[in-house]
């Protein structure tokens, strides 16, 4: 029971990284209807929002370690240390959170960017283009991060009071030795938030409405004499974004590389195809749905039946749902479908 | 009535969700003529075709052909037993040119729905290119033969698409609306294309709008409003049944 | 798409191609690509392109999972080295034929879907090989370290005429060895046949009707043909010859290893396809060689060589130019690659042979035509 339930959070969170990329890619393809391969790389740069604004933080100067008095000994302190003391610690050590000021100005720019100066050029061009031109600019994304960070993963720690773990098991009645990584429920809980609020703005907001009527009908609501352009923009950075935001938060779960984003980004696809081409519900749903299918299959227990089943799950599990119900969990009717 | 039925459409019933497209439709085609279906936009002239190739499921009733049942195969099923279709937009081969539009169906003739023939060079296949430069000058098109389909006028890629069925000699051709956005010369071009296909025998279903074009070919006409076929005859007949001058532009001549 | 050559001309590409691949180690010396390594790589990627070509080139589906089948051919060969013989023979026979059932396999379910849809299922059945390949399938692919030959291979067939060596044995021909030039020219022959065959598709009536497949698949099905079949088909052919270069690595280099099988190495081949142009029948072996042919140049470059060349520039320039450039090369041959990638797919969707054809057509009617973004391109059904 206790570890069904580990197994369940661990999931979850996992699952909560998978829908937001999922959820992004989604909004993308639902409103411009672009198959977007670089999304995966607009999480792996919120990632890296942390590591510039970490390394920025840290830049340190040499100076007498006072507590060696036998020697002069010397230790790098950085510069916020220096000059702000505990104030400054404090700021390097809630670097993360920090960082989400830092990356939704840059995700933004970034996306709109992006969108000006390449996706739109690729509207009305076959999905086999559009697929093609974002892979290759993944791959420049990518490379360009490698060039400033080295190829390594560079480790992110979570803020010191949240860098244990939370004792869950005497919240919920299962004992004390139930215990879960406080930052782990701070992101299940984070990208909570995130989902709710990207579907409270596309349902509470005349902004979201006319983009929910763009992803039902595009040619349309461009009749209607909507400026249906900016708003794409606007929508493109939004889910650059959410992206982003997801990249930055995950961090200190799991530290950032340069491919890490190519990794998730096969996996966001599957799931949007599991949730259904097109569909924000299914995209989130499926995101959490995979995220704990894929935890229960690392148990050793289910390993013991099935050997490597943990490393396929997902992708078997689209190929399954792909087959029998080919529009997805709750693909609309008539996306993508000739 | 000696003449033999080659299609027949029994009780047919198709229901999108909560409208009936088709209701209980029942329709013979008697082979070697030429039935003109007609009714207002929405009737369901579209939707019967489709029926009849496969397109779509009925949700009841059955089609024959010849005998054979249709409902429940496949396109490719139906275009083997000899039934082929004219699109309202023509669905053409635009990448490819004249000649290749013309002799992959010729090919789908000869060789049924598959044969991997990939060692044979297209060249040495005199006897399929002549039918498809035959067809393509019978239609007229002989001369853009090398070009590539999707530069042809519109009218040009429905002659094309006529040509492509033609070369497979099917036992019925269905037209939607063959005519649709051409000019008047455009239009008179086709309707002696059509005569002279009738004069080989080749049975036809034709949908169509233009009278004239309605009037100059169909032997018998089948009027379809909201689904029901609501009248049937020889031309004249249909063109003084009231019933019919009521349901099509609330009384107008037609 | 022109009416097909004659089989005369026919004929006559196939001389001139096998004249050209051949004197490849002669005409290739100038621009210092005319070593055995490299010129085994323009072969055997050739042939991973040609065949890849007549998936996506002729029928439209882009396969995002082409490297599975690479890999299952490199595996098959080493095993059939490890266990049978070092002879590359039916180590390229076993690996070609194992693709091939692999590919019916993974056809036959990905084919049941078009567009994207097929993209990302091809694309989830290479991950999962390549998955299974790192985790429980360790017995056969030996995991991260990769299947390499060893001193206690049984080598069956070539035990019962040859007493064992002392090192590890090379692959061999009946006997002439696999390394080297003998090496390249195994692969170049196999290279004309699989071109030679490519060519036969192309010209044949099945390869129009795989044609018309991507022009219009509906007009397809009510113009009488099945098409499931013919893409299968298809599928199988390209998977083979993705099957028959992995094998061909192993042959000239006997190991194998998981990343061979990795969605980027299948990212490659397509990349190799678009820069040379799809659906062409030269194309995909101009851009495996282009490729290929940079990746060895650019990645050799350090910031030294980068100083020597641009040693004529003034030195503030020569040291901003040298640390741009050098974000492109070495380590960085990726970024040169990724950027490729995106400026043919924006400027020249139809690779390097629409680009000549255009050159040519510029030189002999000298009239001023704008390219830009807007090709006129015909969006794909999917």
């Amino acid at each position: 029971m206790d570890a069904i339930f580990l197994q369940i959070l661990n999931g979850l969170d996992k699952g909560g990284a998978y829908a937001l990329i999922a959820l992004g890619l989604t909004l993308v393809f639902g409103t411009l209807g672009v198959v977007n391969f670089a999304h995966g790389a607009l999480f792996m740069m919120g990632a890296f929002c942390v590591v510039t604004l970490q390394k920025v933080l840290t830049i340190a100067k040499r100076v007498k370690d006072p507590s060696v008095t036998f020697f002069d000994a010397y230790k790098e302190q950085p510069y916020l240390e220096i000059w702000f003391g505990d104030t400054g610690r404090a700021i390097i050590d809630y670097v993360v959170p920090i960082s989400i000021l830092l990356a939704i100005p840059i995700m933004l720019i970034v996306g709109v960017a992006m969108e000006r100066g390449l996706i739109r050029y690729f509207y009305k061009r076959a999905h086999a283009d559009q697929i093609l031109v974002t892979f290759g600019l993944a791959i420049v994304l990518q490379e360009i991060i490698k060039s400033f960070f080295g190829a390594n993963p560079i480790p992110v720690s979570a803020p010191h009071v949240v860098a244990g773990s939370a004792a869950i098991g005497s919240l919920v009645g299962l004992g004390d030795a139930v215990v879960y990584p406080w930052w782990r429920l701070i992101y299940l809980l984070f990208s909570g938030v995130v989902i709710f609020g990207v579907f409270a703005f596309l349902q509470y907001t005349t902004y979201g409405m006319v983009v929910r009527a763009g992803m039902a009908d595009r040619e349309t609501v461009g009749l209607l004499g909507i400026n249906i352009q900016r708003r794409f923009t606007i929508v493109f950075g939004l889910a650059t974004v959410v992206a982003g935001l997801a990249g930055v938060m995950y961090t200190p779960v799991l530290p950032p590389d340069y491919h890490m984003g190519m990794e998730f980004l096969v996996l966001s696809f599957v799931v949007v195809v599991v949730g259904g081409m097109g569909s924000l519900g299914g995209a989130v749903t499926a995101g959490f749905l995979l995220g704990v299918l894929q935890s229960f299959s690392s148990m050793t227990e289910v390993k013991a039946i099935i050997p490597g089943i943990d490393q396929i799950i997902i992708y078997l599990v689209a190929v399954v749902i792909l087959l029998v119900r080919p529009r997805g969990l709750m693909g609309r009717k008539g996306v993508m479908e000739s | 009535m000696t003449a033999k039925i080659i299609l027949d459409v029994d009780d047919v019933q198709m229901r999108f969700g909560g409208l009936m497209a088709l209701s209980d439709v029942n329709l013979q085609i008697e082979e070697g003529k030429t039935h003109a279906i007609i009714g207002p936009n929405g009737a369901g002239k579209s939707t019967l075709l489709n029926v009849c190739v496969g397109r779509l499921q009925p949700s009841r009733g059955t089609v024959m052909f010849e005998g054979e049942i249709l409902t429940g195969k496949t396109p490719y099923e139906i275009n083997q037993v000899g039934v082929a279709r004219v699109f309202q937009t023509p669905e053409i081969f635009p990448e490819l040119n004249l000649l290749e539009n013309v002799m992959v169906p010729a090919l789908a003739k000869r060789d049924g729905s598959f044969k991997f023939n990939a060692f044979r060079n297209v060249m040495r296949e005199a006897d399929i290119r002549d039918e498809a430069e035959h067809v393509l000058e019978d239609l007229g098109l002989q001369e853009q033969r090398t070009h590539i389909a999707g530069s042809l006028s519109r009218g040009d890629k429905r002659r094309l698409e006529l040509a492509m069925c033609l070369v497979q000699h099917p036992r019925l051709l269905l037209l939607d609306e063959p005519t649709a956005g051409m000019s008047r010369a455009d239009t008179n071009r086709t309707i002696e294309i059509l005569k002279r296909i009738k004069e080989r025998g080749m049975t036809k279903v034709i949908i169509e709008h233009d009278m004239h074009v309605v009037f100059s070919l169909a032997d018998k006409i089948s009027v379809l409003a909201q689904g029901k076929i609501i009248a049937e005859g020889a031309p004249d007949d249909v063109r003084g049944n009231p019933k019919v001058q009521e349901a099509y532009l609330g009384g107008a001549h037609l | 798409m022109s009416v097909s050559p004659s089989p005369k001309k026919e004929l006559a590409t196939i001389a001139i191609f096998t004249v050209a691949v051949l004197a490849m180690p002669i005409w290739l010396a100038p621009i210092g690509a005319a070593y055995p390594d490299l010129l085994q790589k323009f072969a055997i990627f050739g042939i991973f392109a040609i065949g890849f070509n007549i998936l996506f080139g002729l029928t439209g589906y882009l396969s995002f999972g082409h490297a599975a089948f690479l890999g299952v051919g490199s595996y098959t060969a080493v095993w059939s080295f490890k266990l049978l013989t070092m002879n590359v023979l039916p180590a390229v026979i076993f690996g070609t034929v194992l693709a091939g059932l692999f590919a019916v396999l993974i056809g036959y379910v990905s084919l049941r879907r078009s567009g994207i849809y097929f993209s990302i299922l091809t694309l989830a059945f290479a991950q999962m090989s390549y998955n299974l390949a790192y985790s429980v399938l360790t017995p056969i692919t030996n995991g991260e370290t990769g299947l390499q030959l060893t001193q206690q291979d049984p080598r069956i067939i070539d035990s019962m005429f040859v007493e064992a060596g002392a090192g590890l044995p090379s692959t061999t021909l009946f006997g002439l060895k696999m390394s080297g030039y003998p090496g390249f020219y195994f692969c170049a022959v196999v290279l004309i046949i699989g071109f030679w065959i490519s060519l036969k598709i192309f010209n044949s009536p099945f390869g129009m009707k795989l044609k018309a497949i991507k022009s219009n698949q509906t007009r397809m099905g009510y113009t009488g043909f099945n098409t499931r079949p013919y893409l299968l088909v298809a599928f199988v052919i390209s998977g083979m010859y993705a099957g028959l270069a992995g094998s061909l690595m192993a042959a000239t280099d006997p190991l194998a290893g998981a990343e061979r099988m990795q969605w980027t190495a299948s990212g490659e081949v397509v990349l190799m396809t678009i820069l040379g142009g799809v659906g062409t029948l030269i194309g995909p072996l101009l851009g495996a060689g282009v490729i290929k042919y940079f990746e060895n140049i650019f990645s050799s470059y350090n910031e030294n060589v980068l100083h020597q060349i641009f040693a004529a520039l003034p030195d503030p320039l020569e040291d901003a130019v040298v640390a741009v450039t050098s974000l492109f090369v070495g380590e960085g041959w990726h970024l040169t690659l990724g950027t490729l990638f995106m400026v043919i797919v924006i400027f020249l969707p139809g690779g390097i042979v629409e680009g000549a054809r255009r050159l040519k057509s510029l030189v002999l009617r000298p009239t001023v035509r704008k390219y830009g973004f807007k090709t006129d391109q015909p969006t794909t059904r999917s």
